[in-house]
């Protein structure tokens, strides 16, 4: 069932292959993961509908174009990868009532790439029950291994959560940038919508979470393959670029 | 005419004073609809703007609001209710005055809406608050005056466009209001009074004996200035030993971080503990207030200052303005040595002390021009329509309206007279629906159209968000700065960048003290005193002005001279040795010089643009080389020059010049440029696309929010033609982009360039390898360098050979 492309060991195909729990998993440059095994493509925290939920709630009126851009990257992923599922790791809506009051293109979009396709709705806390569209819905979910649920449990093992939205920066190159962090017990990845900020990957509660070793991706063109920073003084140190 | 009262002139008498030509012909054309007074500092300038206000309260009791009052800063409008009173109170006149500002207490500001003073004081944006509240009309009901002081500097930006927007208002609340403005000296009086009167209708002017010139120098100091930089801290000897020499002495820096750094390093060398006291704007209120109530007592000999003392509060005796760092802007320089003696008709002394090498040559040129009396400037463009948007809302806030008349008004309003339809209709989308291609918003609509045509907030609870967001002052978002413990003493502010990248036990300088960073706790830095380590310094996203074009041609012209005799010694050998090892820069002239330095190659344009065009050259610059395959890896640009450094040698420059290509390049260059991003943040957030103040403190879990950028990428690639984009661009290419100086460089140059291919670093550019504000390049050169700082970060812990055995222990 491996998908051609991502056999090849990565580094050419531009995705980073990680074992985990006896199983292999392939990052890829936008923040999704693929699990060649299973044919699924994996993401998390979509945050689609999010600018009608902050005009509702806020009535501050951000450009309207979040789920049309976070749609065509998942698009764009699909495609890569010829995945036949897909499991959204919750927070895939940014609450239950932008999920129905998606501009009716984008629900065109989201209903095409369901459509003819395994695909899983994790809750999370933003979108805790289900979302009136086609596809499963899930608490959380087993599969082989490997548990897939929103927000991370302590002493969990082979378990895949969003939530935080980890970021990340490289000393001396620039600013953050969202990134999966993962170490033997556990993974948690980046948040794929378009509108989502982050929270440092450094981060008390991450760190309680991730502890060490452990490593992170950083998303970008190419994803990039990092250990996750030492508590002192890590990653301070600097270089010239 | 208004004529002065008999009681004025002996209370002029009994002070021993006269009257000054200037204030009494305000006085004989107080009835003019508009008026602009041009005075220097010291003339009495303020006086003169009230003298028509006490004179008419004198005659004939007022009901209500007679004057208002605005002043660009806090301080200014407290100052001037203190020098106001004192006439007041001897001649026993009846006049109540008040000040309102952000600085005001609540219950004192809901009293002076119920039961408004005779003479009000106070800031553009408490005005445009003011006008935003329901009862704006009965409060400006009888309004017969409004004096702007320091016009030409609320004028050099948005804040201008909002006041003006804001009397425009007020015009239509009280029809035959008088405007006044009090301004320092300009190189456009008619251009400044243009933007005051009510357009189309002229303005008077009035300009006051400038007095004599300055006595102004630059300060020898025994150490030769650092190659780069932009602190004074070398000259911290002579600097003290001036203020010993003088009663009392400002000593003014262009950041508010170089101002800090500086007063860190007097107050080590301050051997014979003279009084000396800090003031910039990121200083808490109370600090703010010690430093000026003691400077008002006499009690201080020096203080360490920025633009937040460059307006007209009287500081007493003032008799020595020091200039650390090139002023940049010579009318700029001459507004500040007007701060030294207040004595009319005495000239003022001021000391330059440049901040590097550069800076020694860019102060001779300043000294020259304010000697040839000749200010510069660039015209005002038109009315910017973020302010307008924002206008809108706070017009929506007050009331229902009618869009018809809104436009008549904004009008009348001299930077918006040109303004088209079209353009309000723009504004008036934007605000009401979002403005988007994609009309997603018809549910949650900001403004809707009533039945009767009048336009009205469709939540009016929206109201409380709109003016928690009011004002054009763009100040990074900062984070306020406290003692730790209870009742902790605020001390000011720092930028949440610069917060962020603390650990606790780091330590930072603020008000002059060292302070250790403990905690964050509800968006307040907590600090304590024990201070063990080398202070960072903390960051301030403080505009730094480029050099004007007319500065920065002086400069290239002085270049060309044999020899530089009035120069300190170290500047002009090194001038010599430029010109011995290389060549000078000419105005008419590309000079290119290129060398090796830490294994890279570099290159150095000297362009004299000023800072931020010579930003936006790098930017040009090494994108064209990245397409040559050249893999420039970052550059730093400076007033005069812009260094790139990379993985290949250039050796044809001439090409990168050219016009047409360079203006292409920018085209698609701009979107994805981080300066664009910046520009649009203000811009976002003027115009109410971002709120900034949220009713409910701001979370701290960072998750909630999401920068700025992301909404400018996304608005860029689905909605392009987005009015925010279009004022995001047209701002750009006039501020940070600056691409007029570059049209003007490649005016005065023609594609005249000269390649110097140098073994080493030349002495100029040797100058330029010391600079900091280093701009990486994200090309194919940098990817590279980060996938191999990736890789040396999986070897270095350790890890390299990652597997299933390291990472997943199965």
């Amino acid at each position: 069932m491996h998908a051609p492309w991502c056999t090849g060991m990565g580094r050419s195909m531009n995705t980073i292959e990680i074992p985990f729990q006896g199983e292999t998993l392939c990052a890829l440059g936008s923040g999704a993961l693929f699990w060649p095994a299973r044919d699924l493509l994996i993401v998390s925290d979509l945050h689609l509908g999010k600018s009608e939920r902050i005009a509702r709630r806020r009535g501050t009126m951000l450009p309207p174009y979040e789920t049309r851009a976070t749609l065509e990257r998942l698009a764009a992923d699909l495609a890569a990868t010829g995945a036949g599922g897909v499991l959204c790791l919750g927070d895939s809506f940014d609450d239950l009532d932008a999920a129905q009051g998606l501009d009716p293109e984008d629900r065109a979009q989201l209903v095409s790439l369901i459509e003819g396709r395994a695909w899983h709705w994790v809750e999370g806390n933003h979108d805790p029950g289900p979302a009136g569209l086609p596809g499963e819905h899930h608490a959380e979910m087993i599969m082989g291994p490997l548990t897939f649920r929103h927000i991370a449990e302590a002493g969990a093992q082979g378990e895949l959560s969003g939530h935080y939205h980890p970021k990340l920066g490289l000393p001396g190159c620039g600013g953050t940038k969202p990134c999966l962090l993962l170490n033997a017990a556990r993974m948690i990845l980046p948040a794929y919508g378009a509108y989502t900020g982050g929270m440092p990957a450094t981060a008390p509660e991450l760190r309680a979470l991730i502890g060490s070793p452990a490593f992170a991706v950083l998303t970008g063109t190419k994803p990039l393959l990092v250990p996750y920073p030492a508590r002192a003084g890590a990653g301070r140190g600097r270089r010239r670029f | 005419m208004t004529a002065l009262p008999p009681s004025f002139e002996d209370w002029f008498a009994k002070r021993g004073w006269s009257i000054h030509p200037h204030q009494r012909e305000m006085l004989d054309r107080a009835s003019a609809s508009a008026l602009m007074l041009i005075a220097p500092t010291g003339g009495g300038k303020t006086l003169a703007g009230f003298l028509p206000t006490l004179a008419e309260l004198a005659e004939a009791p007022h009901q209500g609001l007679h004057t208002l009052y605005i002043s660009p800063l806090k301080a200014l409008a407290t100052d001037i209710r203190r020098n106001l009173m004192i006439p007041i109170e001897e001649m026993d006149l009846p006049v109540r005055v008040e000040d309102r500002t952000g600085d005001t207490k609540q219950t004192a500001k809901k009293r002076q809406r119920a039961d408004p003073p005779h003479i009000l004081l106070t800031t553009p944006e408490s005005l445009a608050l003011m006008i935003s509240y329901e009862d704006a009309p009965r409060i400006f009901a009888g309004l017969k005056r409004v004096v702007v002081d320091e016009i030409h500097a609320l004028m050099e930006g948005k804040r201008g466009d909002q006041l003006m927007l804001s009397l425009g208002r007020l015009e239509t609340l009280s029809p035959g209001l008088r405007r006044v403005g009090l301004s320092a000296t300009v190189d456009d009086p008619q251009a400044l009074a243009a933007q005051l009167a009510r357009a189309p209708e002229p303005c008077e002017i009035i300009e006051a004996d400038p007095g004599p010139d300055p006595d102004i120098s630059m300060l020898h100091t025994e150490a030769p200035p650092p190659w780069a930089g932009a602190g004074g801290g070398y000259a911290v000897r002579e600097v003290l030993a001036q203020v010993k020499q003088h009663k009392t002495t400002l000593i003014f820096h262009n950041t508010r971080a170089q101002a800090e750094i500086f007063f860190h390093k007097l107050w080590l060398a301050n051997e014979d503990d003279l009084p000396i006291g800090i003031h910039h704007g990121s200083l808490s209120r109370q600090v703010r207030a010690n430093v000026e109530a003691a400077m008002v007592a006499g009690e201080l000999r020096g203080i360490v200052c920025t633009g937040s003392l460059d307006l007209g509060i009287d500081w007493g005796d003032v008799d020595l303005v020091i200039q650390i760092g090139a002023p940049k802007n010579v009318k700029r320089l001459v507004q500040r040595i007007g701060r030294a003696n207040h004595r009319y008709n005495a000239p003022s002394k001021a000391l330059l002390v440049p901040a590097n090498r550069f800076e020694v040559v860019e102060c001779m040129a300043a000294l020259e021009a304010v000697k040839a009396h000749e200010l510069d400037g660039s015209p005002k463009g038109p009315g910017p329509l973020d302010v307008l948007c924002q206008h809108i809302m706070i017009t929506a806030c007050a009331g229902p309206f009618d869009e018809d008349a809104l436009f008549a008004e904004v009008k009348t309003v001299g930077a918006y007279a040109g303004i088209s339809r079209a353009q309000f209709d723009d504004c008036l989308d934007f605000v009401a629906t979002g403005g988007y291609a994609l009309r997603a918003y018809d549910k949650w609509k900001r403004l809707l159209k009533r039945p009767d045509g009048l336009w009205q907030l469709r939540d009016p609870r929206s109201a409380l968000r709109i003016r928690m967001n009011i004002g054009t002052i763009q100040d990074a978002d900062m984070l306020k700065v406290r003692m730790r413990g209870r009742g902790g003493r605020p001390l000011g502010e720092v930028e949440e960048g610069f917060a962020s990248s603390l650990t606790p036990g780091d330590t930072f300088l603020i008000g002059g003290q060292v302070v250790r960073y403990e905690t964050l706790r509800e968006m307040t830095v907590e600090v304590t005193r024990r201070a063990d380590r080398e202070p960072r310094i903390a960051t301030y996203a403080g505009a730094k002005m480029p050099t004007s074009a007319q500065l920065a041609h002086r400069i290239l012209d002085d270049l060309q001279r044999p020899d530089w005799p009035e120069l300190p010694r170290h500047t002009r050998d090194w001038l010599h040795l430029q010109r011995e090892v290389s060549q000078m820069p000419e105005r008419g002239r590309i000079l290119v010089e290129t060398f090796p330095h830490d294994g890279r190659h570099h290159a150095c344009f000297h362009t004299f643009a000023g800072r931020h065009a010579q930003q936006t050259l790098g930017l040009l610059l090494t994108r064209r080389m990245e397409t040559l395959g050249l893999n420039p890896l970052g550059f730093v640009g400076t007033d005069y020059a812009t260094l790139v450094w990379g993985l290949d040698e250039l050796t044809d420059p001439a090409p990168l010049f050219e016009a047409d290509d360079l203006r292409e390049g920018l085209e698609g260059w701009l979107t994805s440029n981080a300066v664009m991003k910046r520009t649009f943040r203000g811009v976002a957030s003027i115009a109410g696309l971002i709120e900034k103040n949220l009713p409910q403190a701001r979370k701290t879990g960072k998750q909630a929010t999401f920068s700025s950028d992301i909404l400018y990428d996304t608005l860029a690639k689905y909605d392009p033609e987005h009015l925010i984009l279009r004022v995001t661009r047209d701002e750009a290419m006039r501020g940070l982009v600056d691409f007029a100086r570059v049209e003007e460089m490649l005016e005065r140059t023609r594609g005249r360039v000269d390649l110097v291919r140098a073994k080493r670093p030349t002495p100029l550019a040797a100058a330029m390898l010391l600079e900091r504000d280093r701009v990486p390049v994200a090309g194919a050169g940098r990817e590279r360098l980060a996938e191999e700082e990736a890789a040396r970060l999986l070897r270095e812990s350790g890890l390299a050979a990652f597997g299933a055995a390291t990472v997943a222990g199965v």
